[in-house]
């Protein structure tokens, strides 16, 4: 296989304080035409520095420290920036992790995809439009013609990013380089889109240099694998070598830590409920004024479900599922149109707002981003404690209990003194689950709270829940994108589709028999989902193994 | 479509916010103290029974409050604000006497410090860090810290009296008899001191804000796609960043631009330029009271007219707006 790309001993400086010298450090590896290549590796393994590195997009301060990338018989990483940004969007493309943030938001979609030719001085303006709808109606967006009129806000997720596909395929380059395109998309379009990238790789017969941090998207397309750990490529061999025979720790460490879908066994649980939903409504109205009627949007539609005392309930949907609002109407950020939240006999959902704020304790939330969701100016112990004191408890009381939080959630009292910035991702999600904890709630309501975490963190977090699940006897409303992970923690799953609930189950019966068209299509989607199960059937078939 | 149900609605809102304006107007004609037909009387220069009795009938003064309101109201929306005492003239006659000089300064500024302010902004952000980016953002740093007072002070202070480039005050050369282009010439001549010290404020205050949105712009993802695209430098700034940095910018020229009408009345004293901020200032400090009250509601439906200008602009420049509104 001729060869498109080929990298030796690749070194990248990171600016003087960063946490390491190099961001990656004598890494070496090729990519032969119409082959794709997987960059694994966790947040900060350097695997974006070396995309950047190639497309001449280190951000300032990082640097090119050694080691040649040698693409068309020339080493790019010396050619001066003329000619790097003649062979940038013509011979090596790129596409980005955000199709949300990574088009200019006030072009059309048209406009962005041509600008491609234009930047290289390529055909007359109707040609371009030609080329342009051929390339649209190529990575098969619907009604080509009116979507290169529109504007990105009008299209979603996953129709950006084939935009974004069809803008890096506008010049036929050689070598395609995306960077996590679809972490950002839901497991169904996800699936989607590397379907399209397989299918234009075979047509094109373009190398395609694929970062992710998912073995399971790994499974499904790669050819060829680096594993990367802190800028040192680890391990590197074809898929099935590195997938199914990991040589190196790190390696089996991700693997391992990979929700493969090998579930639980069942639990059997008090019949007692938490959390009883009767009805739940929830509609938003958007738009309207003097002449035009408002645009309703059926959130929440007639959802009633129970949670036992000391259950994990796992609520999965896609974006616009509505799952994340009945999350927040079940802890009343969100008040509903209908229908009752009982919560240990009370219904939150009519208290009054001065009854509302006695009974807030009785429910607490986990949120997704655990740099956001912690005040960066209060020391861990306020964020611990300002709750418990509003709901009249003596300090030193909330204090002392703080600190045996901190201690339960694995991070010991000491961290009470300090401030969020100086813990790691992993760490502030232990405190967001130690400050839901001190408020001593009947039920926690987790939304993706382990989606913004790397594979081998979201492990730990989710060991801490199951722990915190068996000591504490906590019940949870955990509600997720990320069907693996549900598995993981859950006794039972609900699954929901624009606002309605679809299918609820044992994890075994949803996983094993679903009976919803949607929940087979939702399993159908989740990446290297056929490797997952021949690893499970393996991994029932060792038995013995812990 | 898309764009007119919205703004006829932003009409039907102007219009009520008007009136209310006028009504408002109504109720501090009547705080004044004493009896406004005795102030008017006062202002008229005679005070006798009769005369007072007259201007009672005159402006139904006589009749029940609601009658009176009516009527002003009535009145205003007939584009009648009243007769001024003082200058012996209705007040409309005034207003639009002064309105043309007040408009050309002001727009003229406007312009200017419009232009001057994102070109220089757009050229201090892309030589970030370097010495002219430094000598630039210091030089804007300083227009701004400037009273604008002050400013006009001493350009006139140097280029009228010392240099004796331009003329120092008025609108144009009393008595020299001008017509045609050299009349135009010479209301530039007049133009040029006051327009740039009332511009040069703004020009830094824009020049700051398209720096600093433009930097941030910068750092944004789509940015680095027009940079994977292979687009150039030059490019990627017009086309990308300075059509997404720009937003903020509209909003701050819109509320400028609401001030086209009665922010001048420093400007105007200085230069003695024949305006409806001198207009204002004059009929303060005589009292006159009508005159006052016809320029507060003229400013206030420039203030709600360039508001709707500015939403039309944002509309342009924005196509997620009208969308999601």
């Amino acid at each position: 296989m001729r060869p498109v790309l080929t990298i030796e001993d690749l070194s990248i400086a990171l600016p003087a304080g960063a946490d390491r010298p190099h961001a990656v450090s004598g890494m070496s590896m090729t990519i032969g035409e119409g082959e794709i290549l997987c960059v694994v590796g966790e947040s900060g393994s350097g695997k974006s520095m070396t995309a950047n590195a190639l497309m001449g997009l280190l951000p300032p301060g990082v640097t090119v420290a050694g080691g040649r990338a040698v693409f068309d018989g020339r080493d790019v990483l010396a050619l001066p920036e003329t000619q790097r940004r003649a062979l940038r969007g013509r011979q090596i493309a790129m596409i980005f992790q955000e199709p949300m943030t990574a088009l200019n938001p006030l072009m059309r979609i048209g406009e962005q995809i041509s600008e491609v030719f234009a930047a290289h001085g390529m055909y007359g303006p109707t040609e371009r439009e030609r080329r342009t709808l051929a390339l649209v109606t190529e990575v098969g967006l619907p009604d080509p013609a009116k979507i290169m009129r529109a504007y990105p806000f009008q299209l979603s997720g996953g129709q950006r990013q084939r935009a974004m596909i069809a803008m890096a395929l506008a010049l036929e380059p050689e070598l395609l380089i995306a960077d996590e395109p679809t972490t950002a998309l839901d497991v169904t379009t996800q699936a989607q889109i590397l379907d399209l990238i397989l299918d234009l790789r075979r047509r094109r017969g373009m190398g395609v240099m694929f970062i992710t941090h998912d073995f399971g998207v790994v499974a499904e397309i790669a050819d060829k694998v680096i594993v990367m750990e802190k800028g040192i490529a680890v391990e590197q061999g074809s898929a099935a070598e590195v997938l199914d025979t990991p040589q190196h720790p790190y390696t089996s460490r991700l693997l391992d830590a990979i929700p493969t879908g090998r579930l639980p066994e069942a639990r059997s649980l008090e019949p007692a409920p938490v959390l009883e939903l009767k009805g739940l409504r929830k509609v938003y109205r958007t738009g309207g004024g003097l002449f035009r009627p408002p645009r309703e949007v059926r959130a929440v539609d007639d959802v009633s479900l129970t949670i036992g005392r000391g259950e994990v309930l796992g609520l999965v949907g896609e974006s616009g599922s509505g799952k994340s609002t009945l999350g927040r109407t079940v802890v009343r950020l969100v008040t509903p149109d209908a229908g009752q939240v009982l919560v240990g006999g009370t219904d939150l959902a009519a208290l009054s707002e001065e009854e509302l704020r006695k009974s807030r304790g009785k429910v607490q939330m986990v949120f997704q981003d655990p740099y956001a969701s912690l005040n960066p100016r209060h020391r861990i112990l306020r964020a611990l404690t300002a709750g418990p004191v509003a709901m009249g408890r003596p300090r030193a009381a909330a204090e002392a209990k703080a600190r045996e939080l901190l201690e339960i959630v694995g991070l010991g009292p000491e961290a009470a003194e300090r401030f969020p910035h100086e813990f790691s991702g992993g760490q502030r999600q232990r405190i967001g689950i130690a400050r839901a904890l001190a408020m001593e709630p009947e039920l926690i309501v987790a939304d993706e709270a382990v989606s913004a975490l790397d594979v081998s963190i979201q492990a730990q977090v989710l060991d801490l829940l199951r722990d915190l699940r068996a000591r504490l006897g906590l019940s949870i409303l955990f509600i997720t994108h990320d069907l693996r992970v549900a598995a993981q923690l859950c006794d039972r799953i609900a699954v929901m589709q624009t606002g309605r609930l679809v299918e609820m189950g044992a994890v075994h019966d949803i996983f094993l028999a679903p009976r919803d068209p949607y929940t087979r299509a939702l399993l159908a989607a989740v990446p290297g989902a056929d490797w997952a199960a021949e690893n499970r059937m393996a991994g029932n078939a060792e038995g013995a193994r812990p | 479509m898309a764009v007119i149900a919205p703004i006829l609605g932003r009409l039907v809102k102007a219009l009520v916010t008007l009136l209310a304006i006028a009504v408002l107007n109504f109720f501090l004609i009547h705080a004044a103290p004493g009896d406004p037909a005795v102030v008017l009387a006062g202002e008229a220069g005679a005070a006798d029974e009769q005369m007072i009795a007259q201007l009672r009938e005159r402006f139904g003064l006589d009749q029940p409050f609601h009658v009176q309101l009516g009527s002003y109201v009535w009145n205003i929306v007939r584009l009648d604000f009243g007769y001024s005492f003082r200058q012996g003239a209705p007040v409309l006659d005034l207003i639009l006497d002064r309105l043309p000089a007040t408009l050309i300064l002001t727009l003229t500024a406007f312009c200017i410090s419009l232009t001057l302010g994102i070109a220089l902004g757009v050229a201090a952000s892309a030589r970030v860090g370097k010495a002219s980016d430094s000598l630039l953002t210091t030089l804007a740093l300083l227009f701004y810290a400037t009273p604008l007072y002050w400013a006009a002070l001493m350009a006139v202070l140097v280029f009228s009296v010392e240099l004796g480039w331009l003329p120092g005050f008025g609108y144009e050369t009393v008595g020299a008899g001008y017509t045609g282009l050299a009349r135009i010439g010479d209301v530039i001549r007049h133009l040029i001191l006051p327009a740039s010290t009332l511009g040069l404020f703004f020009m830094a205050v824009y020049m700051r804000m398209t720096r600093a949105s433009m930097l941030e712009v910068a750092q944004m993802d789509f940015v680095k796609t027009a940079r994977a695209k292979g687009l150039s430098g030059p490019v990627i700034r017009r086309r990308h960043v300075l059509r997404n940095a720009i937003l903020p910018v509209v909003t701050l020229a819109g509320l400028q631009a609401g001030q086209l009408v009665g922010g001048a009345v420093l400007t105007e004293t200085v230069f003695a330029w024949p305006g409806i901020g001198r207009l204002m200032f004059e009929s303060l400090a005589a009292r006159d009271y009508n005159t006052i009250l016809g320029v507060f509601l003229v400013s206030a439906a420039m203030v709600i007219a360039f508001n709707i200008l500015t939403d039309l602009v944002y509309r342009l420049v924005d196509p997620r707006i009208g969308a999601r509104a």
